[in-house]
């Protein structure tokens, strides 16, 4: 055979300089993000991509160069994922986070967070109807570690101290509301992972923590300090437990989806909805953060019932008003 | 040549995820392999370990002389707390999909249908490890916390249950554990372009003496396919084949030419030349072949 020119070689020399121009962008997109490209790069870098990509098809059709091949492969995929994976600036995702992910995806779960919260409220219900019948039933209910010295056993007196107890120095305070927070958001996280296991022990969760507020409402009511304490609850409670009822809606969408597929695979329904639910169980940790700085800081520091009670109106307002102000699609007029 | 002797035996091959670009273009990702990412989790549980013990030790010894503290102690709890839950989700979500250990062992995360990896996506995925790590480690650890008096077939039956769920990337051709399947991520080797110089079709601006010494005939390149072509261009391109196993060249050389009929026989200190040669010369045609829409798969094709 006379001297051998090779299509697929002629193909490589003419190209392989856009290659190579492809891979240095690449990879500064990758290191320091897209902002680190002049604006020309930013018109080269699709350019460039779709050549690699039209490269790519060539190949496959025409040369045998493993090498080549495997290159173009390679050269692709790592373009693609630098061109269609790009992620906005952090402001803009916050934004977007609370103006319009978070409160739709609040929307759609209306039907999970009603059941989730049914089941708390039946919890709480069996909790306080079983313990005010008989008193004892609350040991039941509520560990010794947890009720931590709170019982049918104690005084009055000493029952209604633990709702103003007073700090005297209030720098116990921080450590307090960080241990609150983080120990709430791991239980929320929990719940919701705990959705995959077809959503049984979300319900479980959710009777037990029922249980466990029902019980502790029938000790203060037993004793006539039941408006004291729920005004001593209701200031953080209402946003933690809104978040613990977000969790659950959260693991109850997976397990609905794994249970009931609908039109899609369980695989695609499953990555579809898992998103969604990831959406409120972000929203919840936030939540969560705000209740442990309730908890720790306001609860301890404000004695008011008035002040109480109205920081658990405006709370509650909030909840309601929030996810139907923002993030709504706007009317279509066609 | 057998397969064994040359291809880098013990690896079986890569499974792979296909994703069609918008252009229409498919690509073929690489599936990570299970132990390359139980490679990864150790290095980040290890790291997520060492920087927990360090934040205590360094509060500790900030602390001893001091008498209020305790701000500084709400801001360590706060600090184990991120660092536990937020590690994975913090590295995934940013540039590369990839934690420190992924970077390591070169996997990183990616959609499962190749669009853009969202936040909500990475933190489903970590958050998912619960169940899949935490629930399984404290049923070895610490089974009676969650059932002292449950009836035995129970037990078992919530053990069953917590190998499924934590084996659940053996379980699936796509290795894709509960969190990956919730959050609808994959992880995929990192791709890594490399381009060599071409083996044997580097054109030859002057022949020189000694490749005109090598001309095959058709019948001779018709003998062999685009599989062995391949194979022959990893021989060639292995580097250690030029120093430890000139052997394995001289042997495959050797096969060759009694397989096409080369006249004569090929000295030891030819063998690359003569590879190198009848590799461009193959390509050459095979090529020129697939342009006509005749693509010969291997040797056992028929034409």
């Amino acid at each position: 055979m006379p001297a051998i020119r090779l299509k697929s070689y002629e193909f490589r020399r003419e190209r392989e300089k856009a290659w190579r121009r492809l891979e240095v962008l690449v990879q500064r997109v990758e290191k320091s993000g897209l902002r680190s490209l002049r604006e020309s790069e930013l018109y080269e870098l699709p350019q460039l991509y779709r050549q690699a990509l039209s490269s790519l098809s060539v190949a496959r059709s025409i040369s045998l160069d493993k090498n080549v091949l495997t290159y173009l492969e390679a050269l692709s995929q790592r373009a693609y994922l630098a061109v269609y994976g790009v992620r906005r600036h952090l402001r803009e995702v916050l934004l977007e986070f609370f103006t319009d992910a978070f409160p739709t995806a609040l929307r759609r779960h209306g039907r999970h967070l009603l059941v989730a919260g049914l089941v708390l409220l039946l919890g709480t219900m069996a909790g306080y109807l079983l313990t005010m019948a008989d008193t004892d039933r609350f040991y039941a209910f509520v560990s010794g570690d947890y009720a931590s010295g709170r019982n049918p056993m104690s005084s009055t007196e000493s029952l209604r101290d633990a709702l103003y107890s007073d700090h005297d120095e209030t720098s116990g305070l921080a450590a307090f509301a960080s241990h609150l927070f983080t120990h709430n958001a791991r239980v929320g996280m929990l719940c919701f992972a705990l959705g995959f296991l077809l959503g049984i022990p979300v319900f479980l969760l959710l009777l037990i923590n029922g249980l466990l507020l029902g019980a502790f409402t029938a000790l203060y009511a037993g004793r006539g300090l039941g408006s004291e304490f729920l005004a001593w609850v209701a200031p953080h409670g209402v946003t933690e437990i809104l978040a613990i009822l977000l969790c659950s809606a959260a693991g109850l969408a997976i397990a609905q989806s794994l249970i009931f597929p609908g039109r899609l695979t369980r695989m695609q329904n499953l990555a579809r909805r898992g998103r969604e639910a990831g959406v409120l169980v972000l929203g919840a940790v936030l939540m969560f953060l705000a209740a442990g700085l309730i908890e720790g800081f306001f609860r301890q520091l404000v004695h008011s019932q008035a002040v109480r009670w109205s920081l658990a109106a405006a709370s509650l307002a909030f909840w309601i008003w929030y996810p139907f102000a923002c993030g709504r699609p706007r009317e279509r007029t066609s | 040549m057998s397969r064994a002797a040359v291809l880098d035996a013990g690896h079986p091959p890569p499974r792979l995820h296909e994703v069609t670009t918008p252009e229409g273009v498919t690509l073929h990702f690489s599936i990570a392999r299970a132990g390359d990412r139980l490679g990864a989790f150790m290095i980040d549980a290890v790291l997520i370990i060492v920087a927990t013990l360090l934040l205590v030790v360094l509060a500790w010894s900030a602390t001893s002389g001091l008498g209020d503290n305790s701000w500084l102690w709400a801001f360590v709890v706060l600090g184990i707390f991120l660092l536990q839950s937020f590690y994975f989700i913090w590295f995934e979500s940013r540039g590369r999909g990839m934690t420190p250990g992924k970077k390591r062992l070169g996997i990183r995360i990616m959609d499962v249908e190749g669009g853009t990896l969202s936040a909500a996506a990475v933190v489903v995925r970590n958050v998912m490890r619960i169940v899949e790590i935490h629930v399984p480690l404290m049923v070895l650890l610490a089974p009676q916390q969650f059932w002292s008096d449950a009836p035995q077939w129970a037990q078992l039956i919530a053990c069953a249950w917590v190998v499924i769920i934590a084996g659940m990337p053996l379980f699936n051709r796509k290795r894709m554990r509960v969190g990956d399947i919730v959050a609808g991520t994959i992880v995929v080797v990192a791709p890594v372009p490399q381009l060599d110089r071409d083996v044997g079709g580097e054109a030859p601006k002057q022949p020189r003496a000694q490749d005109s010494a090598y001309t095959f005939s058709r019948e001779q390149l018709d003998v062999y396919g685009a599989y062995e072509l391949q194979v022959l261009e990893d021989l060639l391109r292995d580097k250690r084949a030029q120093h430890s196993s000139r052997d394995a060249l001289a042997a495959v050389a050797d096969k060759i030419a009694r397989k096409i009929g080369w006249p004569g026989r090929i000295r030891h200190w030819d063998a690359r030349p003569f590879l190198t040669a009848f590799y461009a010369a193959l390509r050459a045609r095979l090529e020129q072949r697939m342009l006509f829409g005749k693509r010969k798969e291997d040797k056992f094709s028929d034409d």
